[in-house]
């Protein structure tokens, strides 16, 4: 991929705003609430689209695609069955404690709601894990920048080896990183949300118009692709006749009931942006008004995908080329998405059953390449910049705030003042940075560490939300129930994969590793099965070690339970309502599920 | 926050739009076989710059009023004192 002066002049164009936005916030972190949560200030549609770009990072628009190529329009389960009723959820029911209590971070609540322990647990995971993920981020993109080749040319313009490609990408989008949030904090990574959104739907609604004017529209595409492709309730009666290889149930409880209420309810990436919010109302509008895009958002990453699997087989020439060594007699890929090819031999890769692996993940780079000439060229790269760096920076601000918050307030300094906050908010930012180099260095060297890692992470989240909906919907729950069916949640998660096997896979990070007792399917549905196995037993166990432990008074719960919580008199004009907004927000959704069922 | 996200937001897709609309209008028209033969920078790059015209109007009409943005939520269809 050959870039011209116009590509760059735009890519040059995006960073100088994005540090231009910070050097104007800059004077304005005068407390580390103003830098932590951005004094509390923002307006509801600026944090609206900051909680949905915060989300969209590197797994986001170059994963959907290529889920989109691999699983066909099925992947907007993850919008329409995921996101959205949890984001309804939290912005109705749950906001009102988070925002209400003023606490300043989501492990903060919970300490308010049960206890030091329970907070502790939450705010070291999560901070090990905003880390790691910002690390396996920009570990991503330096992979896809080194893919995309486009950087091959200047670099040997200057003399450098192409080797060097992955380390200037590393050590340049970790120093624009670093810039803009020390400059300007979470307000910083805010704006920038706000352009990277604008610069998503700006770069691919040129792309899907173009590929489906190319294909004939959705009835063109339709003709050329099976129909469980373009249909994303065909067959979810049993695993064996969809893409996904789940069944309805396994869909609905573990990725629309467990896993995505336990992401967009309790993950402090997203809900730091609702609390960064101005007023109550605003807070609880904030997921709300993200759910509007978000709705549309499966026809610019997931529809890319479709369309790329849709057309003609051909040779790609743009992404393909391996750096001028000699090419393996390649075997043909499917529609524009090629395939995979052995990242140190050159040679393509075979399953079990001996055919070619497709490489999804070059589906939404492919596209581009194909459809995009030099100009709206740089635009589309730009946009996928863009989302990489939110990415980052959406886990480098929770980082830093749960750290200087919920770890070194909360532990190594009781007596720091605010201005020494504000100070270690900044020196934080600069470790969290370092500390996400060194995970991009490990993810680079060690793959199956980052496999592991986020199998790990998975077995730390998945109980979350029943912790978290007990707490705030029954006062009986107490602070040691709390700790035990979180730590025994995340143990049940273990268990069940260590217990099966998705079919055709080896024994081990696949899961099976204490015995094999049940094959699923597809590793989706083990991943969806293992959330729901989690969750109930945190349920089961918070509920019954409650039952043992004496709850709290009631009076230290004013403002955190439900049920001891004055009922937020909505008032406003009635399109500003929460309420009507959620309804409206179902409305569309079950429209849009029934549509492409 | 004393800034108005939509002055440097409207700002840049001006300078974009304009950017891709000149090169698309004065540029070599024989990269658009692959588009289609559609001058997809000329078109979308106008698009952009009529959408960064106008935030760029209403970031600095809210501004030239002295409205901090975030004590109310403006330019949100929403009232402030809610």
């Amino acid at each position: 991929m050959n870039l011209s002066w116009i590509d760059w002049t735009i890519m040059l164009l995006y960073f100088g705003f994005v540090l231009g936005i910070g050097a104007v916030l800059k004077r304005y972190m005068k407390t580390s609430t103003d830098f932590f949560l951005a004094g509390r200030s923002i307006p509801a549609w600026i944090c609206g689209l900051a909680f949905l770009s915060a989300n969209l990072g590197a797994q986001e628009v170059i994963g959907m695609g290529a889920s989109g190529a691999k699983y066909g329009i099925a992947t907007s389960h993850f919008y329409w069955i995921g996101a959205i009723p949890a984001m309804v959820f939290v912005g109705i029911f749950m906001l009102p404690f988070y925002y209400g209590s003023r606490a300043r971070s989501v492990p903060e609540y919970l300490r308010m709601r049960f206890d030091e322990k329970t907070r502790g647990l939450n705010a070291i995971s999560f901070a090990i894990m905003t880390v790691f993920s910002s690390g396996i981020s920009m570990y991503a993109m330096a992979k896809l920048i080194q893919t995309l080749h486009f950087l091959d040319a200047p670099f040997a313009r200057m003399g450098l080896p192409p080797s060097a490609i992955f380390h200037a990408s590393i050590l340049i989008s970790a120093v624009i990183v670093l810039g803009y949030i020390l400059l300007g904090g979470l307000t910083s990574a805010i704006y920038n949300e706000v352009l990277q959104f604008f610069l998503i739907v700006a770069g691919f609604f040129p792309l899907v118009y173009l590929g489906l004017k190319n294909v004939g529209g959705w009835s063109g595409l339709k003709a050329q692709l099976p129909s469980e492709y373009v249909h994303s309730w065909q067959g979810m009666t049993s695993p064996g006749t969809n893409l996904l290889g789940v069944e309805w149930f396994g869909l609905v409880m573990g990725l629309g009931f467990v896993l995505s209420f336990g992401y967009w309810c309790t993950d402090f990436l997203v809900i730091q942006r609702a609390m960064a919010a101005n007023s109550m109302n605003a807070a609880r509008r904030t997921p709300l008004i993200a759910a509007f895009p978000k709705m549309i958002f499966p026809f610019l990453v997931i529809l890319p995908g479709i369309i790329a699997i849709g057309l003609p087989t051909q040779r790609s020439a743009a992404v393909m080329e391996t750096g001028g060594t000699a090419v393996v007699a390649q075997p043909a890929g499917r529609g524009l998405i090629p395939v995979k090819v052995d990242e140190i031999s050159g040679a393509p890769v075979y399953d079990q059953q001996g055919k070619p692996v497709l490489d999804y993940d070059l589906a939404i780079p492919e596209m581009l390449a194909h459809y995009f000439p030099a100009g709206l060229l740089g635009l589309g790269l730009t946009a996928l910049l863009a989302s990489f760096m939110s990415g980052m920076a959406g886990n480098v601000t929770a980082f830093n705030t749960v750290w200087t918050y919920d770890i070194y307030h909360a532990y190594i300094n009781r007596k720091a003042s605010d201005q020494h906050l504000l100070w270690m908010g900044r020196v934080t930012t600069v470790f969290g940075i370092a500390i996400s180099i060194a995970a991009a260095y490990l993810a680079a060297r060690f793959n199956n560490i980052m496999d592991f890692l986020q199998l790990v992470f998975a077995f730390v989240n998945a109980p979350l939300f029943a912790t978290f909906l007990l707490g705030m919907f029954w006062k009986r729950t107490t602070g040691h129930a709390a700790f035990t069916g979180l730590l025994l949640g995340t143990g049940a998660a273990a268990l069940h994969h260590g217990l099966t096997l998705p079919i055709g896979e080896a024994v081990g990070i696949k899961g099976g590793w204490i015995a094999v007792l049940h094959q699923y399917p597809s590793d989706m549905a083990q991943n969806f099965w293992t959330a729901i196995f989690a969750w109930t037993a945190c349920f089961v166990i918070t509920i019954a070690v409650s039952m043992f432990t004496a709850p709290r008074p009631d009076s230290d719960l004013k403002g955190l339970v439900y049920s001891l919580t004055a009922r937020i008199r909505e008032t406003g004009a009635w399109y500003e309502r929460p309420a009507f907004l959620g309804a409206i927000v179902i409305a569309l959704l079950i429209a849009l599920n029934l549509i492409f069922k | 926050m004393g800034m108005d996200i939509r002055v440097p937001l409207g700002a840049m897709f001006t300078l974009l739009g304009l950017l891709l609309a000149a090169f698309g209008a004065f540029g070599d028209k024989s990269i658009y076989a692959q588009t289609l033969g559609i001058d997809v920078n000329l078109y979308w790059g106008l698009v952009l710059l009529v959408f960064g015209i106008f935030m760029l109007f209403l970031g600095l009409r809210s501004q030239a009023r002295g409205e901090v943005p975030g004590e109310s939520a403006d330019g949100d269809q929403s009232r402030p004192g809610h």
